[in-house]
């Protein structure tokens, strides 16, 4: 089964991304294929190479990029929100006059239509959530 | 079609669970996830409409949810069944389709 | 731009401007109207509230984006199902509600109501019908 994943809140503050995060593992495990997991809304700050959680606890983003890595997922950042929440990239950057960039680099910003063509393309849509 | 539902916030805090309950059909299941676990406790104000529920759809409740928050599965109502992340991934492929109730 | 038609539903559920949910769902929908998918809207629960006629937010500063529903119909968005019980709890009719239409071109451009009214168990079965549920 082809899974398609949304998240829509940002690491720490809500469980959304925790939830999603342990979702595609499972999922991977069981040989299922994640077509894509788009993050939307403050989502997107599940994207940003900036953070320094606590020694003792769970380092979202790096969990995410290292199952990325692990399974050549495609991590897809919303353009629109991201702009609007101050996630860039180098392409974001240049076009936007931002003087630096924070984006991980196992995370891509896209547009809303990759989020379209993933709930089409996929068996399943499932989204995480406030 | 048959949809897996999913809560994830407490009953007690948010409308959603009543919101899902209220637009299920016969045959589709409800997965309580993150907040939403604590609805699966037995002598609570919704207790009954839980039970209730029970009598046309299947309730499930995520069971790392469920120990994080210190509830033992000896406090759920009878017929709600935990399942971990594997069974709710299980729970997606078996359902048509999944809808979360945010 | 794709050969699959699924039936789209986008659930809306939330209040405008309390948080972003209702104007970032709305973006969604414009974008996929491009994807030639089957798109139904529902408004449920605050959901209702975002189809409110005169909203004004100069004194919030925030952009009022509720013209965007009536720009909709130019997308062939023409399936918005609101639901009765959610207005009658909120104290609303339809007629605190934008009129929002489409122009039906297999019927010489004839304006049509995008709005349809229907009861808590019709939302059910829409919800029943639908192939993606997208959650805010």
């Amino acid at each position: 089964m082809k899974f398609a994943i949304q998240v829509n809140e940002g690491p720490y503050q809500h469980q959304a991304a925790d939830s999603a995060y342990f979702f595609a593992k499972a999922a991977l495990e069981k040989g299922h294929e994640i077509f894509r997991v788009f993050f939307y809304h403050d989502g997107v700050n599940n994207s940003t190479r900036l953070t320094t959680p606590p020694q003792d606890d769970r380092n979202v983003v790096e969990r995410w990029a290292e199952l990325a890595e692990q399974h050549d997922l495609d991590m897809v950042v919303c353009v629109a929100a991201a702009q609007r929440r101050g996630v860039v990239d180098e392409g974001e950057a240049q076009r936007n006059g931002k003087d630096a960039t924070n984006i991980h680099t196992r995370f891509r910003i896209s547009g809303l239509g990759q989020l379209v063509e993933a709930a089409i393309q996929s068996d399943r849509l499932v989204v995480f959530g406030d | 079609m048959s949809t897996l539902h999913t809560v994830n916030k407490s009953p007690f805090e948010k409308t959603s669970l009543e919101a899902c309950l209220g637009h299920v059909s016969a045959g589709a299941a409800v997965l309580l996830i993150e907040d939403g676990v604590y609805a699966a406790l037995t002598q609570t104000s919704i207790e009954a409409r839980l039970k209730g529920a029970l009598d046309s759809v299947k309730v499930y409740a995520l069971g790392p949810d469920l120990q994080a928050r210190g509830l033992s599965e000896e406090r759920l109502i009878p017929g709600i069944s935990v399942v971990d992340y594997a069974g709710f991934v299980d729970l997606a492929a078996e359902h048509d389709k999944v809808q979360a109730w945010l | 731009m794709s050969e699959t038609i699924k039936n789209f539903l986008y659930l809306n559920r939330k209040a405008p401007y309390g948080t972003i949910y209702a104007w970032e769902s709305l973006e969604v929908v414009l974008i996929g109207a491009a994807f030639d998918q089957d798109v139904s809207l529902a408004f449920v629960d605050d959901g209702v509230f975002q189809l409110t006629k005169g909203q004004d937010t100069a004194a919030v500063g925030m952009k009022n984006f509720s013209p965007t529903y009536a720009a909709l119909g130019d997308y062939e968005v023409k399936k918005i199902f609101v639901e009765k019980e959610s207005l009658e709890e909120r104290g609303l009719s339809l007629d605190d509600l934008q009129h929002l239409t489409w122009e039906d071109e297999d019927d010489d451009w004839a304006e049509k109501d995008s709005i349809h009214l229907v009861t808590r168990a019709e939302m059910a079965a829409i919800m029943d019908g639908a192939d993606v549920v997208f959650s805010f």
